[in-house]
This record gives C-alpha cells, structure tokens and sequence, in this order.
C-alpha cells in the first residue's frame, strides 16, 4: 500500500485503470437505472413511488461510505504522514457531501407521499443530517489556512473526530423508535428487500461506488497535476521563453518522480 | 499534577482579572434566553413547554462564542509555544485549560439557568434536574469544545469556523440535555437521560484532551 502513496506511481498506475473503471461505471449505471425504472416490479403498497428507493439507499450507502473513507486517509496522513492520503481526504470531502444532500433530498421526496412530510426529526433523519454539517465543516476547515497542509491535518483530525457519528447513523433506526423503516438490507437474517427489487439496488450501489473512485481518481490527478505546475511556475521555468517545450515536459515529467523519491 | 494546577490557577487568574469575559458569557445566555419571548410571543403555556430547550441552546451558543478564549490568546504571544515544549504532559496542560474555562463560563450559565427558567415560567419540578443535567452537560461541552478552538488555530474567519465544527458534535448533549428537564417535567424518572449524560461526559473526559492536544501540537508545527 505504501508503494501505492508515491504521487508519481499512482498516477502511472491509474492512467490506464481510469477508462475501464469510468466504462464499468457507465455500464453499471445505466443497468441499474433500466431494471430500477422499468425492470423491477411496483411496490404493492408504494406504487411507482418505490422507485426512489434505488437512488436513495446507493446515495446513503455513498455518503456513509465517503465519510469512513476520509476518517481512513485522515488517519493515514496523520500516523504515516502520506501527501496522497491528505489528497485522497479532500477530494473525498464534496462527493460525500453531495451523496448525502443527494440522499437527504430524495428521502424528502419520498417521505412526503408516504410519511405525508417532507421531514420529520427522527433519529436517522438527523443523524444523516449532522454527516451532512460534518462534512461541510470539514471542507471549511481544510480552506480556512493559508498553509494547505496544516489545514489537512486539522481536517484530517476533525474526520476522525467526527467518525463517532457514523455508527450513530447505522444504528439509529435500532437504537431509536424511528418513523424511518429499520435496516432491511445489511442485517444478521439477510436482506428482507424481495429479490426482483435487490438486483437494480445492487447493481446501483456498485454503480455509485465505481462513480465515486472514477471521481476520487481525477480530482486526485488534478490536484497532483496543479501542484506540480504551480511547483514549476514557481522555478520560473515557464516564464523563460528561451526553453524549448520539449525540456519543459521533461522538468514536468522529473518534478514527478523527483517528489517520489523524498 | 502541579503543572496541572499551576495552569488552573494562571487561567483562572487571568479569567478574574479581565472579569469581563464570565460576565459577558452569562449576559450573552440571558439576552439570548429573552430574545425567545419576543419572537414566538410571551404566552406562558407555550414558554413553559420550550423553556428547556431555549435554555440548552442559549447556552450551547454562549459556551462555543467563549471558546474562542481558551487557546487564541496564548497561541498569539507564544505561551502556547512554551506549554508544548514544557517537559509536563500537554495532555494534563490542556485538562487545566479546559476546567478553567468550564469554571468561568459553564459554571456561571448553571447558576444563571435556574432564573432565566423562572422568567419562561418553567414548572418548578424541573429545576433540580435542569441543574444535575447542566452539571454534566457543560463539562462536556467545555471539552468538545477545546477540540475546535485549537483545530482552528491559526485560521482565517477561525470564529465562524469554530461553530461549524463544534455545533454538530454539541447536538447529543443538546438532545439528552434537554430530554431530561423534559422527562422531569412529565413526572417520569430522568435517571435514563441522565446517565447517558454522564456516559457522554466520561468519554469525552478520557478522549477530548488527547485529541485536542494533538491539535495543538500540530498548530505548532
């Protein structure tokens, strides 16, 4: 895994991963939404409203999913100080949140034919919103210091700070009596979700996940990318006119490996 | 245990000194308490019935505006710098820094709640345990609170910073906090909500300075 932190061989070894993993997600999306929207039965008591479910659990499973993932690089950078784990964090950061503004809105959508409100403070319902505040927080955070890398590390100590909240989200549906249905698909008896519903959750869930590391993989190239170009602007190399562009490339290239070897 | 003590006294010193600070803490939770009537009107029955919650959100919202105090001014002149580098566990400095500051403000509001409790015309069975719940809410939000003010050291806009991070993680104190002056006011034992507090308090004691000295540490970087 350590071989894997050097910016210059992560992006050697993603450049070929990331077309296949972006077709796979394509793919898997676009089966997902066929048997979620025409494929798969209507709820005997929901009707088409169930159709919901298939963005609305893939995109809780993300935000939960995105927050473990931070709280884990967080704790990366902080114990063997990785410069891509610190990356990894805060390109994790908005895709969480968005997944979980994702899921906040759908659930509204969906509560309010079927609970007759778009809101209700119950315990799941807060919890998930608290992820959501946790998560902004944390983007405040990690751009409120003029030093990017103090602000990852304060960031990456609040993920994990924050990551007593993610077992009360889990959990809150049992701990709680809550309007919110208790969990019906990772649970000791197996799934209680009829099977002709949990293919398109399935295959949306995966499908959200591969989203996720397709994003995860180009904003963690663009930020490496960024920081190698301002390292050189800051050499002064681009300025100098007399540089043939093929000596440009090359300092481009070598910054790489030369950030590698540190 | 005297590094301990020393930066107790030294805070608490500095605290008595400038007076201003405890004060204006208290003043802030009264003005905040009375601004309730006046938005949702001055009818009893619906005071009596939010006077728990208006009170544990005034002084959620006074404790996190103080918190600002507890490390910025030592992180500015540089005692910050000298408290890391002293040979004394910054972890036991920080517990110091927390007790001082939870005795110049958490304190204050737990004497104060009782009268703004009176004016919302809250039912007088709740009072005692308003009282315990405070006892052991406002430690805890004391030391969630040290969490923040010194992840945001150094900072830009570090003041509204700091209510972003700390909110959030206020809100189980909040929910229990005001749960119990609930439970008592209906008659029902609050013993539940109570030790749910004390859990809350607890863990916060045993894992609240080791997070917060690590923050430190890394601002002194």
């Amino acid at each position: 895994m350590h071989r894997f932190a050097k910016p210059s061989v992560f992006l050697k070894f993603t450049a070929p991963i990331l077309p296949w993993l972006s077709a796979l997600t394509v793919v898997l999306i676009a089966a997902g939404l066929y048997f979620s929207l025409i494929g798969s039965p209507v709820d005997y008591q929901q009707g088409h409203t169930v159709r919901i479910m298939y963005i609305h659990v893939p995109a809780a499973w993300m935000g939960l999913f995105c927050y473990v993932g931070m709280a884990i690089c967080g704790a990366m950078s902080l114990i063997w100080k990785h410069p891509l784990a610190d990356i990894c964090a805060r390109a994790t950061a908005p895709v969480g949140a968005t997944f979980t503004a994702l899921c906040l809105i759908t659930g509204s959508l969906w509560g309010e034919p079927m609970w007759g409100t778009w809101w209700v403070w119950d315990a799941r319902l807060t919890s998930m919103l608290i992820l959501l505040f946790l998560y902004l927080g944390y983007m405040a955070l990690v751009n409120a210091f003029d030093d990017p890398e103090r602000g990852s590390k304060a960031g990456s100590a609040l993920a994990l700070v924050g990551a007593v909240n993610v077992p009360i989200v889990k959990f809150s549906v049992d701990w709680w009596n809550t309007l919110h249905q208790p969990a019906s698909i990772v649970r000791m008896d197996g799934p209680a979700v009829d099977p002709s519903m949990q293919l398109p959750l399935a295959l949306m869930i995966l499908g959200f996940t591969c989203y996720y590391f397709v994003v995860l993989i180009l904003r963690v190239r663009l930020e490496l990318n960024e920081r190698r170009i301002r390292a050189l602007h800051l050499s002064g190399m681009f300025e100098d006119p007399e540089t043939p562009t093929s000596a440009k490339e090359q300092a481009y290239e070598a910054g790489h490996n030369a950030e590698a070897k540190q | 245990m005297n590094g301990f003590l020393a930066i107790l006294q030294r805070d608490l010193r500095l605290a008595l000194r400038q007076g201003a600070d405890s004060v204006m803490v208290v003043a802030f939770f009264i003005v905040t308490t009375t601004l309730f009537p006046f938005g949702v009107g001055p009818e009893v029955n619906i005071l009596a019935r939010i006077a728990s919650g208006v009170i544990w959100v005034s002084a959620l919202l006074a404790a996190m505006l103080s918190l600002e105090r507890v490390f910025q001014a030592d992180y500015e002149d540089g005692t910050l710098e000298l408290l890391t580098l002293s040979p004394v566990s910054l972890e036991l400095l920080i517990l110091g820094k927390v007790l001082a500051h939870w005795l110049t403000t958490g304190l204050p509001l737990i004497i104060a709640a009782p009268l703004m409790a009176v004016m919302l015309n809250m039912d007088q069975d709740g009072f005692v345990t308003l009282m315990i719940a405070m006892l052991l809410g406002t430690p805890a939000l004391s030391l969630i609170g040290a969490i923040g003010a010194a992840l945001i050291l150094g900072a830009r806009r570090g003041g509204v910073l700091v209510s972003l991070l700390v909110l959030p993680l206020y809100i189980p104190v909040l929910i229990f906090g005001a749960g119990a002056v609930e439970a008592a006011l209906l008659g029902i034992s609050a013993t539940a909500q109570l030790q749910i507090m004390a859990a809350i308090l607890l863990l916060t004691l045993a894992a609240a300075p080791f997070a917060t000295a690590h923050a430190v540490r890394q601002a002194m970087e």
